[in-house]
């Protein structure tokens, strides 16, 4: 049984301006201990499937379809239900460090609350496993940092701590929403080489949802691509670099610097980001798409295994894009 | 008479980012003001309300200060509100007809709240954008003004000046105009700060545009929609005040009457019977009241789409 | 932390100095003396009386004697009217009852707004919501002045349950409805600036963070939410102070309480300018102690506030 199987999840914003469709039925399920990566530009939907996932959607937020955790259906789950699975079973690392902490409170109590909430833990041990937790998330004199507030750390020590705090009850399954994105290109790469050396240590499956592509490679074993809410291409992520089977990830890989093929020009995807308010009707990429044919704008092949382990949606066939 | 003046850094920000949108952010504003049923019911009243205050006299039985001798000795009986005397709203305690005084003192009570909030939007206007712009110790000098006149208890030195140059119309605008354009001056100051690094400011500097120049044609016209949005809030807060000031008898001087005025002498009445003498004045201010804070409240919202 | 205070006062210093000169200056440029406005006096009686409140000497003596008055003994001077009572008598006569409902006032209009408020945000959209907006958007249309003579006439008049007004030494029957008049629209305006700051945390992201932790939902509001919405109600608390003193002139003129409100009115209407400006500088006295311990406030409750 798969750790997290997640089956035509749907998620629909009511704003004053109309209904939003954030996330149009994506299916997807994760073995305990692997590791996908979500791809996709602002507004593809991928971090509003997390927050359907944690139960975190904005008030305004619906979500339809099913999703499992370990066997138990946890989509739109009780308080009593779904409080039990956060941060216990499943741990989540929000994209702006700044922020997600809260400014008011020390780290320690912060840090604390999690254990002493979901493990009983008497406030000595809850301190002693925290300090332990910052340790491994390498900062530097954790005893000495732990009773600070968080506006005392950079943003790089602030990720750590997010990271920290997540990891606290081992999670079988760690979410991370784009971590890196608010952060130094320098911090970035080795809060990425931190959460790869966390990810074997306790063996937990990990979700990493990001626009830059280049984070996947060297991160996940499988690779998600979505656009307008949907899923555009599913795959190994090998494949994905050597052979992009969808034009929208061609477009992606193609915007991706690379060190290798100097003076060459970085290529940009033209067109703007999905509209989501629109129907959901048709290929969302198909404005912007270079193979779009009439059909597109009327309906899209479902996402189909043209390879094995291999899918994409797309109307044209990949020897079409040339 | 506190001026709410909490989220209007919010809403600062998100005008200072509105323009990248292609709709203008008025037509906008305009569409989601007329969509909020609050708003547009405040509107409508404010109408009904103004078109009472300053034409309701002419469907009165007399004027505002005409005494009826001979029905002023006992108002209890003789005074009450009726549609055969055309005393609509009854006779006040000195046999005067009270739907022409309630129209009269909803009239000074809104010319009141509008010259204030005009001074304010004026004179807060200016200071801010000055006081923002220029920077430097000149801003923290003008904002130091600011706090310090903040600091004073107004109604106190409102009523103060009353007293001592005497009780005049002119006299409370001046009061109430020196209070009024604090709170406005620190809003369009914080204002400024976020537009002065704007591009087009810059732009404007770099092509020699003198620096009054700058305040009045670029920085003053991107200041309006939290200019306006305060300056509808601050009405009815200037009504407030001059009805304050009217109910302790320190504000317009008989036969002038103003609704706090009225209310005040509706209030000290009561207790002989008279108690529509309260209620039609009290009604108006609320209604006026109501009006003006839906109006305010509903173009904040407008012009600050967040959801509430 | 005592620096911090210590700076604040250092700013408060010349906004006091300030306050005393303007008044004085005010006092002094008002038309006619204190002794002119009644009865023409004898030119040597004019005398003896200027000499005797030293209005002989010039301007900037009589300036620096009445700010070194008020800093060096707390002495405002004498009453202009009544000639045989000085300002501080006036005020200490009125101030404990002021103060005493006041306070009661203050506490009820901040503990009940919030408490509206707060449950309002977490109810957001159900009837408790729109019951306590309701409430707050009505109250906000019922000013002291308003409410005094509603509340007089529903409890004292219709209904005989309290009395109309007097204090008698502060028994609680007497004190109810004032508190009631002066507490009213305050208490809506906190609730209502509470119930869109809580609204607005709720949606911020260390909630979000607080919630994927997975913290039942009352924690996450005590613990996470509370704080850094009663941000905006504490900036709040400043100016609904000073209203509420102000309000207290009402609250005297209309329940007979005997406060300093009904000294200031009375003064007012005899033109004692001294004891008016006793009272305005004593307001302001308050007013920037209140804002000193609202800084304080501030600093212990938001960490980033550096001391």
């Amino acid at each position: 049984m798969a750790l997290l199987d997640i089956k035509d999840l749907k998620v629909r914003f009511q704003t004053n301006d109309g209904v939003v469709n954030a996330v149009n039925g994506i299916t997807l399920s994760l073995e305990r201990g692997g590791a996908l990566g979500i791809v996709g530009e602002s507004g593809s939907g991928k971090s509003q499937l997390a927050f359907a996932v944690m139960g975190l959607l904005a008030k305004n937020g619906r979500a339809t379809g099913s999703v499992t955790f370990d066997g138990q259906e946890i989509l739109n789950a009780a308080p009593s239900v779904i409080n039990r699975v956060r941060a216990n079973k499943i741990g989540m690392i929000f994209q702006d460090p700044m922020t997600s902490l809260n400014s008011y409170m020390r780290v320690s109590d912060q840090m604390m609350e999690v254990l002493l909430h979901h493990k009983g833990m008497s406030k000595a041990d809850a301190a002693k496993e925290c300090i332990r937790m910052l340790d491994a998330v390498k900062i530097p004199d954790a005893a000495g940092r732990f009773r600070l507030y968080p506006h005392e750390f950079s943003g790089g020590m602030r990720q750590r701590v997010m990271i920290a705090m997540a990891l606290l009850c081992k999670p079988d399954l760690l979410i991370a929403d784009e971590p890196t994105t608010a952060l130094d290109v320098t911090v970035q790469a080795q809060i990425m080489q931190l959460l790869g050396e966390l990810r074997r240590e306790f063996g937990m499956a990990t979700i990493l949802i990001t626009h830059d592509l280049g984070v996947v490679a060297g991160f996940c074993d499988e690779v998600m691509v979505m656009y307008g809410g949907q899923v555009m291409e599913k795959s190994p992520v090998d494949p994905v670099f050597a052979a992009p089977s969808h034009p929208y990830t061609r477009g992606l890989l193609h915007a991706l610097p690379r060190v290798d093929q100097e003076g060459e020009e970085l290529a940009s995807i033209p067109g703007a980001p999905p509209n989501m308010m629109r129907a959901p009707k048709g290929c969302p990429f198909a404005p912007r798409c270079e193979f779009e044919i009439e059909r597109c704008t009327v309906e899209l092949d479902p996402l189909t295994e043209f390879t094995p382990g291999r899918f994409r949606a797309c109307n044209r066939k990949v020897e079409e894009l040339a | 008479m506190v001026l709410s003046a909490i989220d209007m850094g919010a809403l600062a920000e998100r005008l200072a980012m509105d323009e990248v949108k292609g709709r203008s952010p008025w037509t906008d504003a305009r569409i989601r003001f007329m969509r909020n049923k609050a708003a547009v019911a405040g509107m409508f009243l404010l109408i009904i309300v103004s078109a009472f205050a300053f034409f309701g006299e002419m469907f009165a039985v007399s004027t505002y200060d005409y005494i009826d001798f001979s029905r002023s000795g006992d108002v209890l009986h003789l005074g009450r509100p009726s549609l055969a005397s055309g005393n609509y709203f009854g006779l006040d305690d000195q046999g005067r007809d009270l739907f022409a005084r309630t129209a009269q003192g909803t009239r000074i009570s809104i010319i009141v709240g509008l010259v204030g909030a005009s001074i304010s939007v004026i004179v807060g206007t200016l200071y801010g954008a000055v006081s923002g712009y220029v920077g430097g110790r000149t801003d923290q000098i003008m904002m130091r003004i600011v706090d310090i006149l903040l600091a004073i208890p107004f109604m106190f030195v409102i009523i103060l000046l009353l007293v001592m140059f005497g009780r005049s119309l002119s006299m409370l605008f001046l009061g109430i105009g020196l209070l009024s354009w604090l709170s406005m001056a620190r809003i369009v100051r914080g204002q400024t700060l976020t537009l002065k690094n704007r591009e087009f400011i810059q732009a404007a500097q770099a092509a020699g545009v003198r620096g009054f120049t700058i305040i009045l044609r670029h920085i003053v016209p991107n200041l309006l929609g939290i200019v306006a949005v305060y300056a509808t809030l601050l009405v009815p807060e200037m009504i407030l005040t001059e009805s304050f000031i009217s109910f302790l008898g320190l504000g317009v001087q008989a036969p002038l009457t103003s609704l706090g005025d009225l209310i005040s002498q509706g209030a000290k009445n009561m207790r002989y019977g008279t108690i529509w003498q309260l209620l039609f004045p009290l009604a108006f201010f609320m209604v006026t009241m109501f009006a003006f804070f839906f109006v305010g409240d509903g173009l904040r919202d407008a012009l600050d789409p967040k959801d509430r | 932390m005592f620096s911090y205070i210590i700076k604040r006062l250092v700013v408060a210093i010349p906004t006091l100095l300030v306050l005393m000169v303007l008044s004085f200056l005010l006092m002094h440029a008002a038309p006619g003396g204190p002794f002119t406005y009644e009865k023409k006096l004898p030119p040597e009686v004019l005398a003896n009386l200027n000499a005797k409140y030293g209005l002989d000497q010039p301007l900037w003596r009589q300036m620096v004697s009445y700010v070194w008055g008020i800093i060096a003994h707390f002495d405002f001077g004498p009453s202009f009217v009544y000639k045989d009572r000085d300002v501080n008598e006036i005020i200490a006569q009125g101030f404990p009852v002021t103060l005493h409902y006041g306070s009661i006032a203050f506490v009820v209009a901040v503990v009940s707004g919030v408490l509206l408020g707060v449950i309002a945000a977490i109810r957001q959209n159900t009837w408790i919501d729109y019951i306590a907006v309701g409430i707050s958007i009505g109250a906000q249309v019922l000013p002291n002045f308003v409410m005094a003579p509603i509340l007089v006439l529903v409890f004292a008049l219709w209904l005989g349950w309290l009395p109309a007004g007097g204090w008698e030494g502060g028994e609680l029957s007497h004190v109810i409805l004032p508190v009631i008049a002066l507490a009213t629209s305050y208490m809506a305006s906190i609730a209502r600036i509470t119930r869109s700051s809580m609204l607005e945390v709720l949606t911020s992201n260390h909630v979000r963070t607080a919630r994927a932790k997975g913290l039942p939902e009352h924690k996450v509001i005590l613990r996470h939410a509370l704080k850094p919405s009663l941000i905006p109600v504490i900036s709040y608390l400043g100016p609904a102070f000073v209203a509420m003193i102000t309000g207290s002139v009402v609250v005297d003129m209309y329940f007979s309480t005997g406060g300093i409100g009904k000294a200031f009115v009375d003064s007012a209407l005899n033109r004692d300018y001294a004891v008016m400006m006793g009272i305005t500088l004593l307001v302001g006295f308050l007013t920037i102690i209140f804002n000193l311990l609202v800084d304080i406030l501030y600093a212990w409750i938001d960490p980033k506030i550096r001391y």
